[in-house]
């Protein structure tokens, strides 16, 4: 394992009102730190036939010289202030979305910006079995949940995914986050009769990083855009309607960006998608492809009766790995980001001490679909 | 037998159009359903908000404040629909910028003061009616996004056995696990995007043991509407919509199933009709 995780809290839960409604769960004190927590099992080994699908996947991305080596540091510490004094803390509220690693830190591409460092080598977090998956999904739907994100890594690498989408879209709605690299003709079929079929929404959402082919892949790796358009395609050809999540570079205009976006994927034949805009995070690979820190940014000036609860998706979300519950789907390297083995022990207040922290709040954006 | 029964009406999305909100009071009248309540947003899309709202206080029909009636009444610069998408956020600000330039002061005042919740009991049932969810105003409640563990919490929290709401403009109805009933009954003003001119309400009916809800179409002539429409200078989008029941614009973020089930519809060699 490329290094160690830092871990926080890991104090038993003392049943503090865990999906037992806004009042409760919003007066649940903050948990003083109480030592080092077990390291959990890693037990959700990656089988065989999906180590292969890796290898096969990552084949490309490394023979296009992508800069594996930067990926193999993990998580990084920078942004994150000496001291989380006067910091505002996000009361946990209730639980509405459940993200889950499924794919865990595994992906066939190598993104030079990638938030939480996937890629082919990437195994910081594991995949997580179709049990495990199951069970989260249960732990979740006891406090009420209302929607899964399935996310990775890049979910498609996962052996039973198909599997794993079928028993959760049975409970809940599901939104599986995905490169859109790896649509086989028989996949896109089998995703158009589940969503047809369902009781529940099966949401696609496509990441793409530019609205032109050569920015794209200068993230993403030569002949990425050209994949992942191929996909869409496939996926409007069947009467899908995916949601394209686009990263907005900062300081860029968002209307600007969609008109751009919507204008460059009608030139690739595409009508038929949906727009989601995501601010850029200064984590992970990120980190790296900046060439320097970021200068540092708190929310302890932002005045008290300037915070909203209800803004930042931490008061009503959790995402889970192979290695715990973390605040969210961001913050899974990051330290102090693990808030427990269960949801109910996570169910508590987060102090937003990150820099990813001032970026949500600063943008008001949100992981999920709307 | 029926008169044994108690019974109640529900719609919501009047969107300024006054010709469905006519037609749906006379449907209503026509059914014996002398109790009704109107779930919110009285603006929008359509070309006669002011109207509405006389007609609606002028009957009366109690109503359940929404989104756009808060954004109105209280002069706000949009009307807090939630839309994501450039465009939809275009033709909605359009819209709004056409209401709040036809609605009079008092019936601002009328439309800041509507509540945001109402309940009552139905053949001892508790109900409980809001516009989007019982804790936000303009949360969409989608057939294909809730959970049942999501719809069984919101129940528990906001103590109700039957919930109504509206905000999306597509009706629906689940009867959850626990026995209790969420029902979405969609709007008036704009059709159900299933290529059925015209507007769906919404019966509750309960006796003894059982609680029934029905969807009832309402047609009414677009002609007039689509004209009015023209002449108040509304976007051909709009009036396309009321003549055809297929959505234009602000479905940005309609959920993929229910888009797929609007496609699969239109494209049926026998369209519902």
């Amino acid at each position: 394992m490329p290094h160690e995780m830092t871990r926080q809290n890991p104090s038993p839960d003392s049943g503090d009102g865990f999906g037992a409604g806004l009042t409760n769960a919003a007066e649940s004190p903050e948990r003083p730190s109480s030592g080092a927590a077990p390291e959990p099992a890693f037990d959700a080994v990656l089988s065989p036939g999906a180590a292969k699908a890796v290898a096969e996947a990552g084949r490309d991305a490394r023979s296009q010289g992508q800069q594996a080596t930067a990926l193999m540091q993990g998580p990084s510490r920078a942004g994150l202030p000496a001291s989380a004094s006067g910091v505002p803390s996000q009361p946990w509220l209730e639980l509405d979305a459940l993200w889950i690693q499924v794919a865990g830190t595994l992906c066939n591409l190598s993104c030079t910006h990638c938030f939480v460092t996937c890629g082919p080598d990437q195994e910081r977090h594991a995949m997580m079995t179709r049990a495990e998956v199951a069970a989260r999904v249960a732990e979740a739907l006891a406090a009420g949940v209302r929607e899964i994100y399935l996310t990775g890594g890049e979910p498609f690498l996962h052996p039973d995914l198909e599997v794993i989408v079928e028993d959760t879209l049975a409970v809940a709605p599901v939104t599986v986050l995905t490169n859109g690299t790896l649509f086989t003709e028989r996949r896109v079929r089998w995703l158009a009769a589940l969503t047809r079929s369902a009781r529940h929404s099966l949401e696609l959402r496509v990441s793409l990083d530019a609205t032109q082919e050569a920015a794209h892949d200068a993230f993403r790796g030569a002949g990425a855009w050209a994949r992942t358009i191929a996909g869409l395609r496939a996926l409007e050809a069947d009467g899908l309607a995916p949601i394209v999540t686009l990263t907005r570079p900062q300081g860029m205009d968002e209307a600007t960006l969609a008109a751009s976006a919507a204008a460059a994927l009608r030139v690739e034949g595409l009508s038929g998608t949906r727009l989601k805009l995501l601010p850029m995070f200064a984590l992970g690979r990120e980190l790296t492809r900046l060439g320097e820190a970021p200068a540092p940014r708190s929310l302890a000036s932002l005045p008290a009766e300037a915070f909203d609860p209800g803004r930042l998706q931490c008061g009503r979300s959790r995402a889970v790995t192979s290695r715990g519950v973390f605040v969210c789907p961001l913050l899974v390297d990051e330290p102090g980001g693990r808030m427990g083995d269960t949801l109910r022990e996570a169910a508590r207040p987060f102090a937003l001490v990150h820099d990813a922290c001032v970026t949500c709040w600063a943008t008001g954006m949100s992981c999920a679909n709307d | 037998m029926t008169d044994a029964r108690e019974r109640v009406a529900l719609f919501g999305g009047v969107y300024a159009n006054l010709e469905a909100l006519a037609a749906v009071l006379t449907d209503l009248s026509a059914r014996g359903l002398s109790r009704c309540w109107c779930l919110g947003d009285l603006g929008g899309f359509g070309p006669d908000p002011e109207e509405c709202v006389t007609a609606l206080r002028e009957v009366p029909v109690p109503t359940v404040q929404g989104n756009y009636d808060h954004s109105i009444g209280h002069r706000l610069a949009d009307c807090a629909c939630g839309y994501t998408d450039a465009d939809d956020q275009r033709f909605a600000q359009l819209s709004y910028d056409f209401t709040d330039a036809q609605v009079s002061e008092a019936s601002r005042e009328w439309l800041r003061s509507l509540p945001a919740e109402a309940r009552f009991t139905l053949a001892g049932r508790r109900v409980l009616l809001c516009h989007g969810s019982p804790r936000r105003q303009n949360e969409f409640l989608w057939e294909s996004t809730c959970s049942d563990a999501f719809l069984e919490r919101l129940c528990d929290q906001s103590e109700a056995e039957v919930l109504a709401c509206s905000h999306t403009g597509l009706h629906w109805h689940r009867v959850l696990p626990s026995g209790r009933h969420v029902v979405n009954v969609g709007a008036i003003g704009r059709p159900a995007h299933d290529g059925r001119p015209g507007a769906w309400i919404t019966e509750l009916s309960a006796g003894a043991g059982v609680l029934e809800i029905a969807f009832h179409h309402v047609a009414y002539d677009h002609r007039p509407l689509a004209r009015r429409m023209q002449a108040a200078g509304l976007p051909a989008e709009f009036i396309e919509t009321v003549r055809t029941g297929w959505w234009t614009t602000c479905f940005g973020n309609m959920p993929v199933r229910e888009r797929l089930r609007a496609d699969d519809l239109r494209r049926a060699p026998t369209s519902a009709g």
